[in-house]
């Protein structure tokens, strides 16, 4: 395996790589989303008066 | 008694619905990862070179799903809040709120990795073609119906408004593509035709089995995120506490 | 009822007329920056018209939107309008009438005049208003729903154009595409049918949609 030509992707790493960076930094930024909803929601709940 | 039927109706109160969902989301979380890994694999390493655009073409692979992402999603959601508004069915608005955000990420997501698979394949960054012109709207529509439920503090108000938006936008989409599709083609020379793309069978599995693991993701982060809106919005009840504790 | 709400209406905008009028200089005031900002070239001029007049008639349009109900929501006149036995439908339709005479007309009016700073030929300045005059009813129908669904909220203005900017796309598109069409020299008719088609499906169904998101943001 031609771990080189693979990270280069023929001249194109820019745009191949970037592609797929976007596409799991965003869904990795909503799945983080998630988890700060969860502890603002289990903040608010264990507060008392909630 | 029972004759062995589920009465799927009592899965419509959110009570019902929240424990169900829990038990869901890992499973769809196992096979998000395993439909990535796998669709990845074949994408990078068995997915041939393309003739014409060299390693650049990989991108669909994310590419086209994300897109196909963004527009099932959008009709799921007006289809949601339309059930919401026209039964008073709460937990199917939820169901709206909940998709809004991933749909608009995927969109999003199509949008940049548009371009970047644009720019090596026919040398620009964005054309006003039909489709991604509707790609764009489409991102707008999403912005419009998660602002206006955000500026709405009523919760009920903000569901049935965001339903007239959705199911407006959804008739505004096809009728958008149709016109700048007219305007593109008395407009020589400003499009770019997508030259046709020979896909090797490796290619087209790759493509699809993304698209699954994209639809696997999107169940489980929809699932999660209604949970939470259940959570925020029903945190009176009753039966939450017990619900949050036991899940 | 629907004559009395109508002209009810402009009774009120005429009471208002400031509002009214600074729209329509919004209105001017847009159209005269592109050749400002673009330069004097006359073709360019030419060719960036239609986009410039509809684009601009577009913004002075939703600046507008906010007071179709705003006033009378603020007042609970809505509220009774909507009790009444009268069919919401027609209320809606009224107050877009009355929205369409006050708010875009004068547009449509004044549209010839700062065509002839972009150069445009008679027979371009004519396709130019009968464009706008069958595309701003759209813009009216349309912009109610916008209107009726943001009734009262904070920012209202800018939501509003955010929900329906990307609602007018289809009106615009048509509508610089009959200007354009005459300024290159071919028959602006398919776009100005399209208008037409455009504006018969606004009146079926927009009213409608006005109606339900009225009574949404009333209750």
């Amino acid at each position: 395996m031609n771990w080189s030509k693979f990270f280069s992707m023929g001249g194109y790493a820019l745009y191949v790589w970037g592609s797929y960076g976007v596409t799991f930094v965003l869904l990795g930024g909503e799945v983080l989303m998630l988890l700060k909803r969860k502890r603002d929601l289990a903040k608010r709940e264990s507060s008392p008066g909630a | 008694m029972s004759s062995g039927r589920i009465n799927w109706y009592k899965y419509a109160a959110p009570a019902n619905f929240y424990p169900l969902a829990g038990k869901m989301i890992p499973w769809f979380a196992l096979l998000t990862a395993l439909l990535f890994i796998v669709g990845l694999y074949v994408g990078f390493f068995v997915a041939p070179t393309d003739f014409q655009q060299g390693e650049a073409y990989r991108i669909i692979f994310i590419h086209v799903p994300a897109a196909w992402m963004g527009m099932f999603l959008y009709v799921l959601m007006a289809i949601y809040a339309g059930i919401g508004w026209a039964f008073n069915a709460r937990l199917a608005s939820m169901m709206a709120t909940a998709i809004s955000t991933t749909g608009a990420i995927f969109t999003f997501i199509s949008l940049v990795t548009g371009s970047l698979w644009g720019r090596p394949a026919w040398g620009v960054w964005w054309v006003w073609d039909a489709r991604l012109t509707s790609t764009l709207i489409l991102m707008f529509l999403y912005i419009g119906f998660i602002s206006l439920q955000s500026s709405i503090d009523d919760p009920r108000r903000a569901d049935r408004a965001g339903a007239v938006l959705a199911l407006v936008g959804l008739i505004n989409v096809p009728i958008i593509y149709f016109s700048v599709q007219w305007w593109n083609s008395l407009h020589q020379g400003a499009t770019i035709t997508a030259k046709s793309f020979k896909m090797a069978p490796s290619m087209l599995a790759s493509m699809l089995i993304l698209l699954a693991a994209c639809w696997m993701y999107s169940i489980a982060v929809v699932l999660v995120r209604v949970r939470y809106i259940i959570r925020e919005r029903e945190h009176e009840a009753p039966w939450l506490a017990e619900a949050v504790a036991l899940s | 009822m629907f004559g009395w709400l109508v002209w009810r209406d402009l009774i009120l905008a005429w009471r208002r007329r400031a509002d009214v009028l600074a729209t329509l200089f919004f209105f001017v005031i847009v159209v005269s920056l592109f050749p400002l900002g673009i330069g004097p070239e006359r073709e360019t001029l030419k060719t960036i018209a239609p986009g410039v007049v509809w684009v601009a008639a577009l913004l002075a349009s939703m600046l507008s939107l906010g007071r179709m109900f705003g006033n009378d929501y603020q007042d609970g006149t809505l509220e009774q309008l909507l009790l009444t036995p009268q069919s919401t439908y027609l209320i809606v339709l009224g107050k877009t009438l009355a929205h369409w005479l006050v708010s875009e007309l004068p547009l449509v009016i004044i549209a010839p005049v700062l065509g002839l700073q972009f150069g445009l030929s008679e027979n371009s300045l004519a396709i130019v208003v009968v464009s706008l005059l069958l595309g701003t009813p759209v813009l009216s129908l349309v912009g109610a729903i916008g209107a009726a669904l943001t009734l009262g909220l904070r920012a209202a203005n800018v939501l509003v154009a955010l929900l329906v900017l990307p609602l007018y796309i289809p009106v615009l598109i048509f509508g610089t595409g009959a200007v354009q069409a005459s300024v290159g020299g071919t028959s602006p008719q398919a776009w100005l049918l399209l208008l037409a088609a455009t504006v018969v499906l606004s009146l079926v169904f927009a009213p409608w949609a006005t109606s339900a998101a009225l009574k949404i943001s009333v209750e």
